[in-house]
């Protein structure tokens, strides 16, 4: 995905290339404006990801590439973000026509399979690796070509049968959504997530326990309150530490998790046991560049258990949760109003040497008034 | 102060509303029969919501507009350009706010600013109108902000 800058200062040299930190919060709030744009075709929305969607077109008046072609218009316009939109009868035949139309100049951006004959169709499914459909992947890909099955075309010709006792259901799912059946329905709730992960690489890598401590303590509050965005608990908790695997120096990659009695979502309870799970997988002499935090086993908070047995608890006597609730949405409520890190837990340090190098950061240009673009009179 | 509620039953229905006050044994607000949610400026200031940046102006170009050094422009990029209209234009890779004035095809960007030329469309440049500016947002109080310093410390200077 990426490469690191200072693999290729010399290509940034000789082409003045400019480049810059990425700024998430601009990123999503564009993120947002393009998919409230695009909302206004349809009715049916799902938010894939960042930077991507899909609309239901079904029962519109107007053929689909104009409704795209105007879409297409209205994002470059209001949000001033280009787009390529691809149309099929299933998503994993409009993914494939999105990737097509991306790289067909001549198609001006829409590539709609509904209207193509079978024959060019064909030819464009031909044109696809097998592994870039989507839900395959390399690995999937690699097996289905030692049996012969390059393309997206061989792939939607495959036998079905076959495909089940040989692959599964996803890979037959696939095959019939090639064959335009559509078996994904849009998703146009955002499903909560199963796990949360927090990682980061280090602006300085360390060895210093205390500021790997604090990195941890960092990331772990970052998850918490994603969880709690979400309304949720989680029941197992995984820290992971990571050495340079680039570069020519003692290798550790430590992963230590543990199940929580009692479910949480509470940060301070959270921080105690990454810390704690953190102090036991460090080894003295390796020089770390990230740590990871995730949460895993993620339920619904009304699923909290009555506390009885729980040793966390019961070595440290807790407020009563009724009572660390309201902290928590304190905190979360603070660290919205004003800045995130306005009211953070002390242990994730002040000095930070650890944090992240974002000097380029690209500014805040939709979010801090300081910052807003300036246009000369 | 105690809170009673009477209670009438009565066969049927009861027909009526919720209203979030409480009875005090007192006077009643009469304020409370005209209560209305306050302004939001935003209702005001945009229309279209994902399609509205904020851009701060600088330079003293546009003056003879009302906009001035540090001003906070409102600008909407879903808007149809026209002739008059006051734009955020991009031209040669810069951010630029001037006047947009379209005489029959020919293109140019007014300053607002007897001090400034205007600047017309050679071949080979590039223009690209960014969004039409809809609201100028000035800071009054800050611009005198020394002036008031002065004022306030002669005020509390004893005579």
């Amino acid at each position: 995905m990426g490469t690191p800058i200072h693999h290729i200062r010399a290509l940034v040299a000789k082409h003045q290339i400019a480049w810059f930190s990425s700024n998430y919060a601009l990123y999503g709030e564009i993120s947002r404006r393009m998919m409230a744009v695009m909302g206004q075709f349809s009715p049916r929305r799902e938010t894939y990801s960042i930077d991507e969607c899909f609309l239901d077109l079904s029962g519109m008046h107007r053929a689909p590439a104009d409704i795209a072609q105007e879409l297409r218009r209205r994002v470059r316009s209001w949000v001033g973000i280009p787009t390529c939109v691809g149309i099929g009868e299933s998503k994993t035949l409009a993914k494939l026509a999105n990737a097509i139309a991306k790289k067909t100049p001549s198609m001006e951006g829409v590539c709609d399979l509904t209207a193509l004959s079978a024959t060019a169709r064909q030819a464009l499914l031909e044109g696809r690796a097998v592994a870039d459909v989507w839900g395959i992947g390399r690995k999937l890909g690699a097996r289905l070509e030692s049996l012969g099955v390059q393309t997206a075309d061989d792939l939607r010709q495959f036998d079905l049968e076959r495909a089940r006792s040989q692959f599964g259901i996803v890979v037959v799912r696939t095959i019939e959504e090639l064959r335009g059946i559509s078996c994904a329905d849009l998703e146009e709730r955002i499903p909560a997530k199963k796990q949360i992960c927090s990682s980061r690489s280090f602006g300085k890598y360390t060895n210093d326990i205390e500021e790997i401590c604090q990195a941890v303590t960092e990331y772990t509050a970052r998850a918490a309150e994603k969880l709690r965005r979400q309304n949720g608990i989680c029941a197992q908790l995984q820290v992971g530490l990571l050495t340079n695997p680039f570069k020519d120096v003692p290798q550790h990659h430590p992963v230590g998790h543990i199940r929580l009695s009692v479910p949480t979502a509470d940060t301070l309870r959270l921080v105690s046991i990454a810390v704690r799970v953190t102090r036991e997988i460090w080894r003295p002499g390796y020089i770390y560049k990230k740590a990871e935090v995730m949460f895993t086993d993620i339920n619904p908070a009304t699923y909290e258990q009555l506390r009885l047995f729980d040793e966390e608890e019961r070595r440290v006597p807790a407020p009563p949760s009724e009572k660390r609730a309201r902290l928590m949405a304190t905190l979360d409520a603070v660290n919205t109003k004003w800045e995130r890190g306005t009211l953070r837990v002390a242990s994730a340090g002040d000095a930070q040497p650890w944090q992240m190098r974002r000097e380029r950061m690209t500014p805040a240009y939709t979010s801090s008034w300081n910052e807003l673009p300036v246009a000369r009179t | 102060m105690s809170e009673f509620i009477a209670v009438r039953l009565v066969p049927g229905p009861v027909r009526g509303r919720f209203v979030e006050a409480k009875v005090p044994a007192g006077f009643p607000s009469p304020a409370d029969d005209y209560f209305q949610k306050s302004l939001d400026l935003r209702e005001l200031l945009i229309e279209h919501e994902e399609a509205t940046f904020f851009i701060r102006a600088s330079g003293d170009s546009m003056i003879d507009f009302q906009i001035h050094d540090q001003d906070v422009l409102v600008v909407d990029r879903s808007l149809k350009v026209l002739d008059g209209d006051i734009v955020v234009a991009a031209v040669n890779g810069e951010f630029t706010v001037k006047q947009y004035s379209n005489k029959g095809g020919q293109i140019k960007l007014r300053p607002g600013n007897a001090k400034y030329p205007e600047i017309e469309l050679k071949d080979g440049s590039e223009l690209i109108v960014w969004g039409v500016v809809t609201w100028n947002l000035h800071d009054c109080l800050k611009i005198r902000s020394r002036r008031r310093q002065q004022l306030l410390r002669k005020l509390r200077a004893p005579v």
